[in-house]
């Protein structure tokens, strides 16, 4: 059985604008990927330790020695849009009236 | 005709070396071969001919002086868009990405720089890696030099296009369930996935960072060794690369296959397997058991599962990975009412249909109410499969299937079908969830005269028993891989 998705739910939750056929597309596809996916419950039980990363390091931490690092500038260089060194973006908040 | 180009990298330090020719003209010759037929195979996403040139000729006065030449240094290659590079655009195949220009190099091409090696350019690939045949890319399909209407896999497609047409010498991929070893097998060369965290992922632009590797491609095996020992090793801005040294990958390459364990994985010759795929393959082992290895068939009983567990994982680690383009710092910015807004239009206008399928199913994945159903069982399942390895591991030395179930398909024929195009990686993805070293070495053609690959695996580290391997089997097959494209060249 394909798996049923409230796939407007989930475009909110990705922060993704989808058009109408996009969301009829993927509610299908997404439907019958999961519905194979779903296999990954027929084993491994509660005994089975997930595997996180290959690399099970934690907390690796480089020498602490002051690097250069990239410049004010570089780091802007990609901005869409800037003003006095900062990234500037809409409005993020409702103002008074 | 074969040019320069056309040469190894190990047979093109040599000749560099002696003076038998320049470094300007090695990358005179690769730069031709691009002229000549990239603008049919799209290969490439970004030219930089003139940072080649002048390098070239900065090296050429170098070794002038008589001093010492690094394996690399000279070797015209090209890097995978998805590989950050200072002050050369990286697109990721992705519209959203179209005018970036990084301000760092990733770590696998500051030491090939640093050795003296030649960027040709930044090769076509799948959008963020996302794909099997290149056909996912916002600037248009790669065409396989083999047959130009099939396409090349994926999703490191423009870089094995590269290598298989000569337009480079060798070039870098990424490897996230296959990327690297499913474009070699498509187009002929050699594809190498090292261990998970042996070359540093700095400035890999992450997909998903538990599965990502960068890997190469060569025309031969040796040239895979002399690539690995110039870029892989521990960087402390990987924290998940390896602090173990690298080993002497080109010492023990020659010693041939006697006595070598090699089990072959039963189930990946059944179903869904092309036969002149399983064909070639299976007389490719028959081969390696003449030489003297030691061939036995093993299972890996959960391999079965391996597909739904990776497409689960990677797209759950993709969602999070992706959520950085919001259009704030970088990339394409759509117009919206507040920041909102904006980052919903950036999102839903930049990113292609493969990109956002795989969004979505990763934040379902992940949402509240089904985590544990999906992306938690799919990280047991990846437990599983390293037990299956360590079972397997301890009674061989390495692991034979075949690298794709089947030889280059039509450009179109599955790009409708998601499903369809994610079993391409099925033989593939289980080395990416274990995160040990596997190869795809050319075995062979098809009816139709199209490349077969053969891939290899190995336990954690032992990057040197695949060479060996590969290499021999290389050598006692001694395949012609000229593509019929270089006919006429």
């Amino acid at each position: 059985m394909p798996v049923e998705i409230d796939i407007d739910h989930v475009a909110l939750l990705a922060r993704l604008d989808l058009t109408a056929d996009e969301r009829a597309e993927l509610k299908a596809q997404l439907g019958a990927i999961l519905e194979h996916a779903a296999k990954v419950g027929e084993v491994a039980a509660d005994d089975v330790v997930p595997t996180t990363s290959p690399n099970p390091a934690v907390n690796v931490l480089r020498d602490d020695v002051p690097e250069p690092s990239i410049t004010h500038d570089a780091a802007m260089q990609n901005a869409p849009a800037q003003a006095g060194g900062r990234f500037m973006v809409p409005k993020i908040a409702e103002t008074g009236s | 005709m074969t040019e320069l180009c056309d040469r190894t990298g190990t047979d093109l330090g040599a000749g560099l070396a002696s003076g038998e020719f320049t470094a300007v003209a090695l990358a005179e010759s690769s730069l031709a071969r691009v002229k000549a037929v990239d603008e049919r195979v799209g290969a490439f996403l970004t030219e930089t001919p003139q940072v080649a040139l002048e390098r070239a000729a900065e090296l050429d006065v170098y070794l002038s002086t008589g001093a010492p030449k690094p394996d690399v240094a000279g070797i015209p290659i090209a890097l995978k868009d998805v590989l950050t590079t200072n002050g050369i655009r990286t697109t990721c195949g992705s519209k959203i990405l179209e005018t970036y220009v990084p301000p760092y190099d990733c770590t696998a091409w500051t030491r090939l720089s640093g050795a003296g090696s030649v960027l040709i350019g930044k090769t076509n690939c799948d959008e963020f890696a996302m794909g099997s045949s290149n056909e996912n890319s916002a600037y248009g399909p790669v065409h396989n030099p083999w047959d130009l209407d099939t396409v090349p896999g994926g999703s490191s497609g423009g870089s094995a296009a590269a290598v298989a047409a000569g337009e480079v010498v060798w070039a870098l991929g990424t490897d996230t369930g296959g990327s690297v070893r499913q474009p070699a097998a498509l187009t002929g060369v050699v594809g190498l996935k090292p261990t998970y965290g042996r070359i540093s992922r700095y400035g890999l632009i992450a997909f998903a960072s538990s599965l990502d590797t960068v890997g190469t491609f060569t025309r031969s095996v040796r040239d895979a060794a002399v690539l690995l020992v110039a870029i892989a090793g521990r960087d402390h801005r990987d924290a998940t690369s390896l602090a173990d040294e690298p080993g002497d990958y080109l010492a023990g390459i020659d010693r041939g296959v006697k006595g070598l364990r090699v089990g072959v994985i039963a189930d990946a010759f059944g179903e869904g397997v092309q036969p002149d795929v399983a064909a070639s393959v299976r007389a490719a082992v028959d081969r390696l058991a003449a030489l003297g290895a030691e061939v036995s068939e093993v299972d890996l009983p959960h391999a079965e599962y391996a597909l739904s567990a990776y497409y689960l994982i990677a797209p759950s680690e993709a969602s999070s990975n992706l959520a950085r383009y919001d259009g704030v710092r970088y990339g394409l910015r759509e117009d919206g009412d507040d920041s909102i807004a904006m980052m919903f239009a950036t999102r839903g206008a930049g990113f292609g249909p493969e990109v956002k399928r795989r969004i979505m199913l990763g934040t379902y994945a992940l949402s509240a109410g089904y985590y544990e159903a999906y992306y938690g069982q799919a990280q047991k399942v990846r437990t599983l499969i390293i037990q299956d390895y360590a079972a397997a591991f301890a009674g061989v030395d390495v692991l034979v299937s075949p690298t794709s179930p089947t030889t280059a398909f039509r450009i179109g024929e599955k790009a409708g079908d998601p499903m369809a195009m994610y079993l391409n990686d099925i033989f593939t993805i289980p080395a990416n969830l274990a995160g040990v070293p596997a190869i795809s070495v050319p075995c062979g053609l098809d009816a139709n005269g199209l490349p077969i690959g053969l891939q290899l695996t190995a336990p954690a580290l032992q990057e040197a028993t695949l060479f060996r391997a590969a290499h021999a089997l290389e050598s006692d097959l001694g395949l012609d891989l000229r593509p019929p494209l270089l006919a006429g060249v």
